[in-house]
């Protein structure tokens, strides 16, 4: 095909071209938060060259969760119930350890029907990256507040939010999990790096990304909407993600700089801004996190991240005798071959890149199913 | 001891009923008596009712000998012992005249009664004499239980050499353990055998029934069938009766499903935070092409309704075992029942209908769970298999399960090569049969276009969003098309039919057991043959309706209310709406064969004819 093409369209460096990444085109509404995120998943899976269809997409119901039709059309997707996405994804990576597991859902998928799953998955430590579309109202049916409204931010007919909102983030570390970022669909740099970052997790990764409505929640009132989201943004600290393969020398700009490596080689390089913030520091993390909700601060960035958090499969699976650990390791579909446990670290024989301690997702079996 | 000795002697076919306190430890000592009657080649079964609760609330054990084989709940008792304080005297009321009762003396029976059989035995004081220590007063609690084995073991005639190989086999490697329930044991007998000469009228003689049987509960031989049939995944959330299923996986997991090189498991077993997740795990590992399973009992199956709604419509294989126990609500949540016969074949919203399976015995239930996932290949589709507390959670006496012979059938799934064969004719949700049942391909095929969305929303055939009148009805007409299929593809009937029999008993699961006693009692003592015929699944086959076809009257036997089965064939046969008469039981016990002949004859009326 590229040869009957004046230019040859770029390709990663697993020789597919960007729009191999692509999906069905979005019905959302125009200017819609949630289709700049659907972008930048395309980019970050190309940009970290993962073959598509060893990635499976998953979701619950609502706006938010329409958009897994619209990235990576050559991967499979569950477009599952309301509130019941984590469940579906838990058992379908159960099942192929090799799936790179995303999944998209909203402020009323997440924070209110589906909460109990959402603290599971977390607790389970499932490898999913787990993006929630947060607007603050529920857009399907027509602009309800939803549970991570504001309190006094108002709906565009009327009414102020009386209720304290769930924040994710906050939950998510309290939780246990390894890798808590919170972005704004307007910034699209940083959610590219905490996108690629994410991806490279080996657990659950919770990003809650303020995503506007601009049909039922982008009026004067709102704290959800673009114009308050961009005047309020404080992005605690610049984030640039260096994957495993990429041996070229990052240029780092004047400032100080904290690098966190990832188990696969994967680097993060936290640029401070205008205030010391370390993202692995739990204690200061949850503090920051606390007094930026009294100030109403509307923080960004890597808010929390333990790399080496062990990325056990059902960790919380309880054994008749406790002294047995069986249970707590991965799993496979009937299979006539053993294959190996994604939990390795993976040998540069086993993935095919010399050199490499084993990424998140190259170490994984390579996803085919086995039956 | 009384000397009202009504009772003729019975030799192996008897009910005996032990009344005990929940939390006393006397399951040993039930479990010793069964197996010691078992062991002598008697057939023999084992009821446990027991009330929702850990400690102290009253609990009763059924053990029936059968010398014909009946292995059902006998409504009629013969033999009591009460050691229950709590409930000794209310039992006494009720026993029918000439009952043989075993009593701890202190309860005071012989005041209450003198139409009774009596039989005091001061089972404290006697646990006073085990060999223990002060400090081990809750072990001599336990001990008691094994006194009035002993006890049993004299006056009705059970070998103690059966009983001390019970013991060991029961207490397998527990010295200690084993020492005192044969000293508790001998204590009791030799008791019995100076106090009381004359012995009781129900006996025990050895027989030549059981050689080669085994003794198992449902719930394990479910999880034997999951083991065989290839599940690799089970997620679950605690509920009586269903709990012990997964606990039996999960031991079986552990010295089956292990890689003898790295020690990693080859199954993974998830309890999950409620039924929804279990439901919503099991739909997505059949998604990516697991074999799942989860267990459950009603109110799960409630809670997993939308999510089985979903998997039906998306047509995701996931196998539910539903072990029934008594609802609405939490009901009485350690009683049987055969209660959920609708909620499971048409759950979920909109329309769908599902296939359920209806093992009879431990047997089936080996059988069946690897049927279910076959079948929930096959059809791509939730399965359900339906037992109950009866069945799962009680021991049964059983034949020895087959071997599996035929290789695990995983349905129309297309690899890489088939996509690429098939090219654009394939749709995920496209009927290239003509049998109802697409192709699916499995996540992660290394295939451009072997890909396709997931979604509960309305689709087309190649899988994409569509809020099409045609799309939609086309679908669904497909799915009713895919039913059709699974009609042939489900556990045949059991049919047995006899000269001259004009009407036909129907009974399916555990209601196999009394419908089958009564049948034969209502043609020996009434003169009255009956046809029979055991469902096996849902939707119905066509064998299924010709048997109907050929009655002119069909008793439908089953445990619940509002006769649930009898709905469904109402539904499916209008015609023959009108034959239908229902046989009722839903007390929480098991159907006893009483229940039925009553129900029959009381139907036919006084001038015996049928209707």
């Amino acid at each position: 095909m590229s040869a009957t093409l004046p230019t040859p369209p770029k390709v990663n460096r697993i020789g597919l071209a960007k729009t191999d990444y692509e999906g069905a085109k979005s019905t959302l509404c125009l200017g819609c938060g949630h289709d700049v995120i659907t972008k930048q998943i395309v980019t970050a899976f190309w940009e970290l060259g993962i073959e598509p269809r060893r990635v499976a997409k998953f979701s619950g119901i609502g706006c938010s969760s329409k958009t897994p039709a619209y990235f990576l059309n050559r991967a499979w997707g569950v477009n599952a119930v309301h509130g019941r996405m984590p469940s579906v994804a838990t058992g379908a990576l159960l099942a192929n350890p090799g799936l790179i597991g995303i999944g998209v859902s909203g402020d009323g998928d997440t924070a209110s029907i589906g909460f109990g799953q959402f603290a599971h998955l977390v607790r389970r430590n499932m490898p999913l990256v787990y993006v929630v579309e947060n607007n603050g109202v529920y857009g399907l049916t027509k602009g309800q507040f939803s549970a991570t409204a504001d309190v006094g931010s108002t709906l565009k007919g009327g009414g102020a939010n009386e209720l304290v909102p769930l924040d994710l983030c906050g939950l998510a570390i309290e939780l246990g999990c390894g890798f808590v970022a919170r972005s704004f669909s307007g910034d699209m740099k940083q959610l590219q790096s905490i996108l690629q970052a994410a991806i490279s997790h080996r657990g659950t990764a919770v990003i809650d990304v303020i995503s506007p409505c601009v049909t039922f929640n982008d009026h004067e009132g709102s704290t959800k909407s673009y114009k308050y989201a961009r005047d309020h943004e404080e992005p605690l600290h610049e984030i640039g993600f260096v994957p495993f393969f990429d041996d070229t020398i990052a240029e780092i700009p004047p400032g100080e700089v904290k690098e966190v490596p990832f188990p696969d080689g994967s680097l993060v390089r936290f640029h401070t801004v205008d205030r010391d913030y370390d993202p692995t520091d739990k204690d200061q993390v949850l503090a920051t996190l606390h007094r930026s909700r009294t100030a109403k601060e509307f923080l960004t960035g890597i808010l929390y991240l333990e790399p080496e958090k062990p990325s056990s499969q059902p960790s919380s699976t309880p054994s008749r005798n406790p002294s047995r650990r069986w249970e707590r390791t991965a799993s496979v579909p009937p299979a006539k071959r053993s294959p190996r446990s994604w939990r390795s670290t993976g040998s540069a024989e086993e993935t095919g890149e010399a050199g490499s301690p084993g990424n998140a997702w190259e170490a994984r079996e390579n996803g085919e199913p086995s039956r | 001891m009384s000397t009202n000795r009504s009772s003729s002697a019975a030799v192996n076919d008897f009910s005996l009923q032990v009344a005990t306190a929940n939390g006393s430890g006397s399951q040993t000592a039930n479990s010793v008596l069964l197996r010691s009657i078992f062991r002598m080649g008697i057939p023999v079964s084992g009821k446990n009712l027991f009330p929702s609760n850990i400690q102290g609330l009253p609990t009763w054990f059924t053990i029936r000998a059968s010398r014909h084989g009946y292995i059902g709940r006998r409504r009629e008792l013969d033999v009591l012992v009460l050691m229950n304080p709590e409930t000794a005297a209310e039992d006494a009321l009720a026993a029918a005249p000439g009952t043989s009762v075993v009593y701890e003396k202190k309860l005071g029976v012989e005041k209450l009664r003198d139409d009774l059989l009596l039989y005091p035995v001061p089972f404290a004081e006697l646990a006073t004499k085990l060999p223990l220590s002060p400090d081990q007063a809750k072990l001599r609690r336990l001990l008691v239980n094994m006194i009035y084995v002993g006890v049993l073991s004299d006056l009705i005639g059970i070998d103690p050499v059966e009983i001390e190989a019970s013991i060991r086999k029961q207490l397998a490697g527990k010295a200690r353990a084993i020492d005192l329930n044969l000293a508790a044991v001998r204590l009791g007998r030799e008791h019995s055998a100076e106090g009381f000469p004359e012995k009781l009228p129900q006996r025990v003689e050895r027989m030549d029934a059981t050689a080669g049987k085994l003794i198992i509960d449902g719930n394990s031989a479910a999880a034997l069938g999951c083991l065989f049939g290839g599940a690799t995944v089970c997620t679950w959330y605690p509920i009586t009766p269903s709990s012990s299923l997964c606990e039996s996986f999960i031991d079986l997991c552990a010295e089956h499903r292990v890689d003898p090189g790295t020690g990693r498991a080859l199954a993974a077993i998830v309890q999950a935070e409620d039924e929804i997740a279990s439901i919503g795990m099991v739909l997505g590992a059949g998604w990516a092409g697991a074999r799942a399973f989860t267990a459950t009992s009603g109110p799960g199956v409630s809670l997993m309704s939308e999510l089985i709604g979903y998997g039906y419509y998306t047509e995701i294989p996931a196998v539910i075992f539903d072990v029934q126990r008594v609802g609405p609500s939490t009901g009485l949540p350690t009683r049987t029942m055969q209660g959920d016969i609708l909620i499971c074949h048409t759950n979920s919203h909109g329309d769908g209908k599902h296939p359920v399976l209806f093992p009879a015995s431990p047997e089936e239930c080996f059988t069946m769970a690897q049927q279910a996932f076959d079948l929930a290949e096959r059809l791509q589709t939730p399965v359900f298999v339906l037992t109950d507390l009866d069945l799962g959670m009680n021991n049964w006496m059983s034949d020895p399960f087959p071997y599996p012979e035929a290789p695990l059938d995983r349905g129309k799934v297309l690899d890489a090569e088939g996509v690429e064969r098939l090219k654009d004719t394939w749709g995920r949700y496209k009927d290239l049969d003509g049998d109802g049942i697409p192709w699916r391909t499995l996540p992660g095929t290394p295939h451009p276009k072997a890909a396709y969305f997931t979604r509960g929303s309305g689709h087309t055939e190649k899988a994409g969003y569509s809020e099409k009148p045609r799309d939609y009805v086309e679908n669904m007409e497909r799915l009713a098309r895919k039913l059709e299929t699974a009609r042939g593809m489900l556990p045949k009937s059991v049919t047995e039919d006899r000269p001259g029999a004009v009407a036909g008993l129907l009974a399916f699961g555990t209601s196999h057991y009394g419908t089958t006693e009564a049948r034969d009692f209502l043609e020996r003592d009434h003169g009255l043959p009956l046809d029979y015929l055991r469902l096996r699944a849902l939707p119905l086959s066509i064998e299924t309706k010709d048997w109907i076809d050929r009655h002119q009257v069909v008793y439908v036997v089953e445990q619940n209310r509002d006769a649930q089965l009898a709905a469904l064939l109402r539904d499916e046969l209008p015609r023959h709406a009108a034959r239908f008469v229902s046989v009722l039981q839903y007390d929480g016990l098991p159907l006893d064969a009483t229940t039925v002949v009553d129900a029959v004859l009381s139907h036919r009326g006084p001038a015996g004819g049928a209707r």
